[in-house]
Order: structure tokens, then C-alpha cells, then sequence
């Protein structure tokens, strides 16, 4: 060590760091990390919400399970919560009043956890707009996407398992459901239910079962996914938008150490500050006032959380189509909607960035994000999406929705059969539409400059507005996106006059591309003749 | 990377003639002008702005400190039980409610510090780091496919098919195991969905008195719910039995109802459904009474109880079973048997 030679007695932080480094190398890692820049953006810090919820999710999860009793085993409660004394309940129901209502600060640990699970799902779900409306996931990053997307399927699945498991009349609704939703896969459905519950539902064992799936197999995974997450963030640099001194081959930001540090280490008492903060202020899922299941009792108004919403509207629109042959039953009505709509909304955004780059052919690497406007069909592939998704979440809500506006229920699930297939069309057409009048927008600007609100008058009396020319920053940062051009298929016949043979994927391939990027799809950008001609002078004002 | 990777041009120091120079020679007026030059911050050149950004840092984490001091006091203070009223909230427990503030405002202060520091103390001067290519320089993909090659053919995995293929069979069955270990997650479905507590002579009990039903006890008009004589809260499978055998009776004149088995399965005009839904099993509990109509509250399946409990509306997919009562020779109502087809929702082997 060169520290040695200088016979210098080097600081006791450096002592330590030495010992670590000759064991684990962290002057290596270091030297790659501790300045690593990050570019700013508001919308970069979408996932580090996800990330802080979830770790205030294991913290808050870690300190009920000292409290809470996955257990089924029927008592009768002697609690100090009076109007449910001498009610017969399960023990993980009365081991949640007693977490509610006796262990001081219990109620409040249970809140920010589930409160915490509504905001992570919910940060996912805007985290992953944010990276697709950006085209964040081209390559190098569709695996990344994947793993963000299985973080987000599984964090479905644990809210689900972890809100089932204080055994209260909505939850159980809830696992009735699927139960019921298990029973209609044809041939194998009555098997799985037996397995899952033990027996017949709801039997005395699903709660424990749903326990260890909640606490330790689905974060496990989680965990896993989310530090490869992370350490692929890393290693590909993060995404930056386009902009003065930002190309493809850089990232312009601020060093981790000190500023994302402080900021994003910061930002995580932020965000656990105002879960405490609601927590302590809007009641979640009380359970004392829904009362322990019981399978012959239901309350009305029964709604999942709100990411199960679509599955549930899924379910409640379907027409109940049920085929009876050969003494055996086909429960389309529920097997349709549950066992394959479900998995295929949810897939449908997992091979996006494939089928795009098939589409695209394009094998670069893209550093530089997209604005939503510069890639309409995205844009609007997108849109439809999510107006697809608020359709079945009002088709899961249709009973809230008839009693606070005063509706129909049979209209508005007629409303949803509908939209289902129509909205989604609608959204897209408008989107595209309104991406290519932003895109017309800023050509203008680009060419004309920007609107000065100076009203001049000319001598003989006309009114015009005076435009002043942009910066060299905004020019450059409105053109430097690209505008890929669909792909060709090649000539039927080649130079010698023989038939070529096009195939059928090929066929698919071309006709698609015009789809993304042929006519009609993109406003040309300014070049720089066009701009050169419009700026020498004349017509200039 | 360290800051000694950074390209020169990069640094503020030489961006100002950067930004200047590009735009000068290039023909393309959409050119690159290359990063703009960094703008101080107040903080950057005024001391006194820079204290009173340190004062103000410093004063949030001392509000942090007394917010945990007052998060820990009110822990000690407060009895659990305690409820007061909270404008705009309602009622809520006092314990719950200065605990979440006093705890929010400890860490949200610590996060509003730390950011506050961040955006006004720190150097906010940007600096660019070079990306290199993800995948592999043209080198080293050869090397590592020829150290594959080489350690394949060590292997001799290619050449001894029948250690390979011998290989695969065995990893392959080996999981098997796992898979049999689940057997006992559960017993096979068999008949259970089919069957009910429901059996010739059984009385129907009122779930809410506990007592045997007369025809008397329901008019037209009313729901009633009922289960099956014999069965206990206390008993060990009571869920599981409640959730197929549980059963909602109506009165209807005999002439308004619509289907013949119905009526033949009626007694009195007193007709009893299942309960539980035949979509996924919710129990049904809405009814409107001049109609007959009962409704699902989960996801609005509509049946028809003066029709043979015809599905009207909604996702079910088939009509809900009707038991088979009759009024016996004390007066009382009792089942003919148990229900005709299974109860609840539908599953394969129904049929």
C-alpha cells in the first residue's frame, strides 16, 4: 500500500475502507459509482417512488408480522373493540383488531403497510407510462422492462394474497372470487381448488397458505427482480431527454455523490413522510366495520383495490356464456375474462418493445428518449391502453358509479361491452391525431420562431405578430429526434427479371411499419433548406 | 466514473467558448450547440443566501428532532383507546392520528432537508459522462466463444450422446418429486360440489332466530334466510357447509309464479333458492320485492325468483337452484331432499 510507504498514518475512515477494499474490492466499484451522473428530470424519480414504497412495505411487513396470527382457527372475540365482543371470528381477524385497536401504533404500522401497497402499485403503474410513453424501453433496456413488468404482475398478486389475509368479509369476497375464477378452467379447475384451500372453500387453511406466499415467496422474488433492476439501471446508464450537450453517446447530470444522494436519499423520507403522513390522517380497509367472513354474508358496495379493478370489471361485464356437452361444462362467462383477457392485457404490455423493434428493425442502442408527440403510433398504442384499462375499471366500479351519478346499472355495463371494443379504437385515432398537430406545432416554431404577443401594424394598415427566432438550444433540441422510415419489402421481381419470393411474416413486417411510420403518421421535420429559404429574408417577419 | 474521465469541453470552464464557437462554423442550423453554460444560483454568489439556505436545512432537522421527540411522547401519553374529534377527519383515535403526524413530520422534515441542501448548496453544475456500447468488442465475443468451444469439446458433451441424453432424463424426471409432494395440499374434488347439507326431512332454520320456519313466519314481500336443521356456528367445517347450503326463501302468489317446477317445488307460494351465486359464488342478498328480482351485490347478476330463478341480467351464466320444500304435518317447512344440481359456481365436471 502506497499509504505505507509515505509512513503516513492514514484517517481511520481510510483504515476502514482499506480493510473492506482488500476484502471485497470497493475502491473498484467505487471508482465506476460514487460520481456516476444521473440525468434530472421530474419524471425519473416515478421509480424511485416505487422503490421507497416497497422498502417502507417489508419494514412495516416485517413489524405486523410480530403481531398477526395467519391462522384460521375459529374464536370468539373478547377484545377490547365492544361491538364485536362475543362474535365468532378467526384468529387472524382478531389478531387484526388487536394489532387496530390494543398494540399502540398497531393501527398506524397497518395503515402506512397498506396505504404503502397502494402507492407502489399505483407508482408502478405511472413508472411504466413514463418509460413507455418515452420509448425508455428500447434496446438496451427490454429486459429491464420485463423485469419492471414481472414487478409489477407480482406486486398485484401480493397486495392481493396480503389483503385477504385478515379473513374480513370484503377480503374473503374477494377469495370467493377467485375461487370462483379457479373452479371455470376446464378440466383441471376443481383439482387446483381443492389443493389451494385444503379442501372446500373457504376451509381453515388458506390464510396460513396466502401468509407465506405474501410475507416470504412473492418478495422473495420481488427482492431478487427489483436489485437486478437496479443493477441494470446502472449498467446502462440512465435514459436522458434530447437536448443541448445530450447525445446518444452521453449522459449529462449531477454526480450520485453528493447531490443524488442527498436527493434521491432524501426523497425517501419524502415519500415515507407522507404515507406516515396519510396514514395518520384517511383510514384504510377498516376491518372492524366490515366484520369477519362469513361465505353466506356479503356487503354491498364490494370493491377490490384498485389495481385488481380491470380484473373485476373484466368479470363484471362478461356475458354469462356457459356450454354444456357431454356432461361437462365450459364456464366461458368466467373462464374467458379471468384465464385469458386477464393474462393478455397484462402480456400485451410485456412484448410491446418486442414487437416494436421487429416492427422498427431497428438494432441500435437509444440513450436518448422520445417525446410521446414524436412517436405517434406508440403514442397512441399507449393511450389506448390506458383508456381500455379506466373503461374496465368503471366496468369494475358500475355499481358505485349507478349510485352516485343516478344511473342504470344495465346501461353502463352495456356502456363498458361496448367501449371495450370501441374506446380504445377512438383513443387512438385521437391521440395520433393530436401527436401529429404538436408535432405541426413545433415545425412551426422551429421555421417561424416563437409567438413574441407584439401586435405590429404596418403602414398601409395590416396587423401582424412578430415572431422571434429560437435559440440555438431549442432548434437543435426540437429536431434532434429521429424519423424512422417504414420498411420496404424489396421489388417483387429482382435485376434478373425472377420472381422473388416474399414471405408471409415479411408481408405482416412491411405492412405494419407503414402502419408505424408511413404516410400520414409523422410531420415531416424542418431540414435545413427548408429553414435556410424561410429565415434569408424574404416573407420574413 | 471520476471526474478525471470527463471530456475537457465538457467542463463550465470551457463551455462558454463551446457554446459560442459551434454555432459560428457549422453549416446546419440545428446543430448541437453542445451544453449551455452553468448559471449560478443566488446561493452560488451570495454568502448571505447560502446561510440562510443552511439556516433553513438546519431548521428542518430540527423540527425533525422535535417531531420525534413529540411522536415519542405521545406514545407514552396517550391511552390507545382514546378517540377525539378531528376537523375535517371526524372522529378518530388520538393516538393513531399524533402518532402518523408527529412520525411524518420527522421524516418528511429529514427528506425536505436533504433535498433543500442538495438543490441549493450543492454544486448543481452538470458534468457529461461517455456511454460505451453495451455489448462486447468483436475480441472478446471471439475469445469467449472459442473458450466455450474448447470447454464444450473437454466435455465431450457433444461426442458421449449417452451420458447426455441419460442427463437430461434425470433432471428431467427429478422435479417429478416436488410435484407429487403437493399432492397432499388437498383432497381430490370427487363429489363434494355436488352435495349439500340439504336432505329429505330437514327443517329450515332461520338464520336469524335460530328457529324452524313456519309458513306463517314468511310474507310476501320479505327475504328470509335459512340453513339447514342441525348445523352449528361452533362446528369445525360450519364455513364450508354455510357457503353451499345456505338458503334464501320468498313468498309468492302461487299465480304469479311463472314456471311450473317452480311451482310444483313450492309450498304455499313459499319457494326456497340458493343463496350463493352461480357466477362466482357471492351470496345473494338484494331483492326487489315487486318483481321478485334478487340481485347480486358483487357483480349484478339479476335472477328471476318467480321464474325458476332465470338469469335476467349479469355475467352468471346459469338459472340459481331451487330446494324442494314442503310444509310437513307439524307446520313446519322441510326439504324433499338435497338440491338437484350442484350449488354455487359453475366448475367442469358439472355438466
Amino acid at each position: 500500500m502506497s499509504t505505507e510507504s509515505s509512513n503516513r498514518k492514514a484517517p481511520a475512515g481510510e483504515r476502514v475502507a482499506d480493510w473492506a477494499d482488500g476484502r471485497l474490492g470497493i475502491y473498484g466499484l467505487a471508482k465506476a459509482n460514487m460520481r456516476k451522473i444521473f440525468p434530472d428530470h421530474w419524471s425519473f424519480m416515478l421509480g424511485e417512488v416505487c422503490l421507497y414504497s416497497f422498502i417502507i412495505i417489508i419494514l412495516t411487513g416485517v413489524y405486523l408480522t410480530l403481531f398477526f396470527h395467519p391462522s384460521m382457527q375459529e374464536v370468539t372475540y373478547h377484545g377490547s373493540y365492544v361491538p364485536m365482543q362475543g362474535m365468532k371470528m378467526s384468529d387472524a381477524f382478531q389478531s387484526t383488531l388487536h394489532i387496530s385497536f390494543d398494540v399502540r401504533g398497531g393501527l398506524l404500522i397497518r395503515q402506512i403497510h397498506h396505504w404503502g401497497a397502494l402507492i407502489f402499485l399505483a407508482g408502478m403503474f405511472v413508472h411504466m407510462m413514463r418509460v413507455f410513453f418515452t420509448g425508455a424501453f428500447r434496446k438496451p433496456r427490454e429486459i429491464n422492462w420485463l423485469f419492471g413488468f414481472l414487478l409489477f404482475v407480482l406486486g398485484m398478486f401480493t397486495g392481493f394474497t396480503g389483503y385477504s389475509l385478515p379473513d374480513d368479509l370484503l377480503s374473503g369476497t374477494g377469495v370467493r372470487f377467485m375461487e370462483g375464477a379457479i373452479l371455470s378452467v376446464p378440466i383441471i379447475g376443481t383439482y387446483i381448488s381443492m389443493f389451494l384451500f385444503g379442501g372446500e372453500f373457504p376451509g381453515s387453511d388458506f390464510v396460513p397458505r396466502f401468509f407465506s406466499i405474501h410475507v416470504l415467496l412473492l418478495p422473495g422474488i420481488m427482492l431478487g427482480l427489483l436489485v437486478a433492476h437496479l443493477i441494470l439501471v446502472f449498467y446502462h446508464k440512465h435514459t436522458q431527454f434530447p437536448g443541448p450537450g445530450r447525445t446518444n453517446k452521453n449522459v449529462v447530470g449531477m454526480p450520485l455523490l453528493p447531490v443524488y444522494m442527498a436527493k434521491a436519499g432524501g426523497f425517501f423520507f419524502l415519500v415515507f413522510g407522507v404515507i406516515a403522513a396519510i396514514a395518520a390522517i384517511a383510514t384504510i380497509n377498516p376491518i372492524w366495520a366490515i366484520g369477519p367472513y362469513r361465505p353466506d354474508q356479503v356487503s354491498t358496495g364490494a370493491q377490490p383495490d384498485w389495481y385488481m379493478g380491470f380484473s373485476e370489471g373484466l368479470i363484471r361485464v362478461m356475458p354469462g356464456w356457459e356450454i354444456n356437452l357431454w356432461g361437462h361444462t365450459l364456464v366461458l362467462g368466467v373462464f374467458i375474462p379471468l384465464m385469458i383477457i386477464f393474462p393478455l392485457v397484462l402480456a400485451s404490455i410485456a412484448v410491446y418493445p418486442f414487437i416494436e423493434s421487429w416492427v422498427t428493425g431497428d438494432k441500435r442502442e437509444h440513450h436518448l428518449l422520445d417525446r410521446p408527440r414524436n412517436a405517434p403510433t406508440r403514442t397512441a398504442f399507449g393511450a389506448a391502453w390506458i383508456s381500455w384499462y379506466f373503461v374496465l375499471l368503471v366496468g369494475g366500479g358500475n355499481d358505485l358509479w349507478a349510485t352516485h351519478f343516478h344511473l342504470s346499472i344495465n346501461a353502463i355495463t352495456w356502456f363498458v361491452r361496448i367501449g371495450f371494443f370501441v374506446v380504445p379504437v377512438l383513443v387512438f385515432i385521437a391521440t395520433r391525431r393530436i401527436c401529429l398537430g404538436l408535432q405541426r406545432r413545433d415545425r412551426d416554431k422551429v421555421l417561424h420562431g416563437r409567438e413574441s404577443g407584439i401586435i405590429k401594424r404596418l403602414p398601409h394598415g395590416e396587423f401582424v405578430e412578430v415572431h422571434e427566432p429560437l435559440s440555438q438550444e431549442q432548434l437543435h433540441t426540437l429536431t434532434a429526434h429521429d424519423q424512422p422510415k417504414p420498411l420496404e419489402a424489396g421489388p417483387e421481381v429482382d435485376e434478373n427479371g425472377v420472381e422473388r419470393k416474399i414471405g408471409r411474416t415479411t408481408k405482416l413486417r412491411v405492412k405494419l411499419s407503414k402502419g408505424f411510420y408511413g404516410e400520414g403518421t409523422q410531420i415531416p421535420k424542418p431540414t435545413a433548406e427548408e429553414y435556410e429559404e424561410i429565415t434569408s429574408g424574404h416573407g420574413h417577419h | 466514473m471520476s471526474s478525471q474521465d470527463i471530456p475537457e469541453e465538457n467542463l463550465p470552464s470551457e463551455q462558454g467558448d463551446a457554446h459560442d464557437g459551434a454555432v459560428a462554423t457549422t453549416a446546419d442550423p440545428f446543430a448541437d450547440p453542445g451544453l449551455p453554460p452553468h448559471e449560478h444560483r443566488v446561493q452560488d454568489i451570495d454568502e448571505r443566501a447560502a446561510k440562510r439556505s443552511e439556516r433553513v436545512i438546519a431548521f428542518l432537522f430540527l423540527l425533525s428532532m422535535l417531531a420525534t421527540v413529540g411522536f415519542i411522547a405521545s406514545y407514552v401519553a396517550l391511552p390507545v383507546d382514546k378517540i377525539i374529534y378531528v376537523y375535517p377527519i371526524g372522529h378518530v383515535s388520538a393516538l393513531n392520528f399524533s402518532l402518523g403526524l408527529t412520525l411524518g413530520v420527522a421524516l418528511f422534515c429529514i427528506g425536505a432537508g436533504a433535498v433543500h441542501w442538495a438543490r441549493t448548496l450543492m454544486s448543481d453544475v452538470e458534468v457529461a459522462d461517455d456511454r460505451h456500447p453495451i455489448s462486447a468488442e468483436p475480441e472478446v465475443k471471439a475469445k469467449v466463444l472459442a473458450d466455450f468451444k474448447a470447454g464444450a469439446e473437454e466435455s465431450a458433451f457433444g461426442r458421449r450422446k449417452l451420458i447426455r441424453n441419460t442427463m437430461f432424463g434425470a433432471l428431467a424426471l427429478v422435479p417429478l418429486s416436488g410435484v407429487v409432494l403437493l399432492r397432499d395440499l388437498g383432497p381430490l374434488p370427487g363429489t363434494k360440489l355436488r352435495h349439500t347439507r340439504w336432505s329429505a326431512g330437514k327443517l329450515l332454520i332461520n338464520q336469524n332466530t335460530n328457529q324452524p320456519l313456519r309458513p306463517e313466519d314468511i310474507s310476501v314481500g320479505s327475504l328470509t334466510f335459512a340453513v339447514p336443521e342441525g348445523m352449528k356456528e361452533d362446528d369445525h367445517d360450519f364455513q364450508q357447509e354455510v357457503a353451499k347450503a345456505a338458503l334464501m326463501i320468498v313468498r309468492i302468489q302461487p299465480e304469479n309464479i311463472k314456471d311450473k317446477k317452480e311451482l310444483d317445488w313450492s309450498a304455499d307460494g313459499i319457494v326456497a333458492y340458493s343463496k350463493i351465486c352461480t357466477h362466482v359464488g357471492c351470496p345473494i342478498s338484494l331483492y326487489e320485492q315487486q318483481t321478485h328480482h334478487v340481485l347480486c351485490p358483487c357483480h349484478q347478476s339479476t335472477f328471476d325468483l318467480s321464474d325458476g330463478g332465470r338469469v335476467i341480467f349479469g355475467p352468471a351464466g346459469h338459472a340459481l337452484p331451487q330446494l324442494r320444500i314442503k310444509v310437513n304435518e307439524k307446520g313446519y317447512l322441510e326439504a324433499l331432499g338435497d338440491f338437484a344440481e350442484p350449488v354455487g359456481p359453475s366448475f367442469w365436471e358439472r355438466g
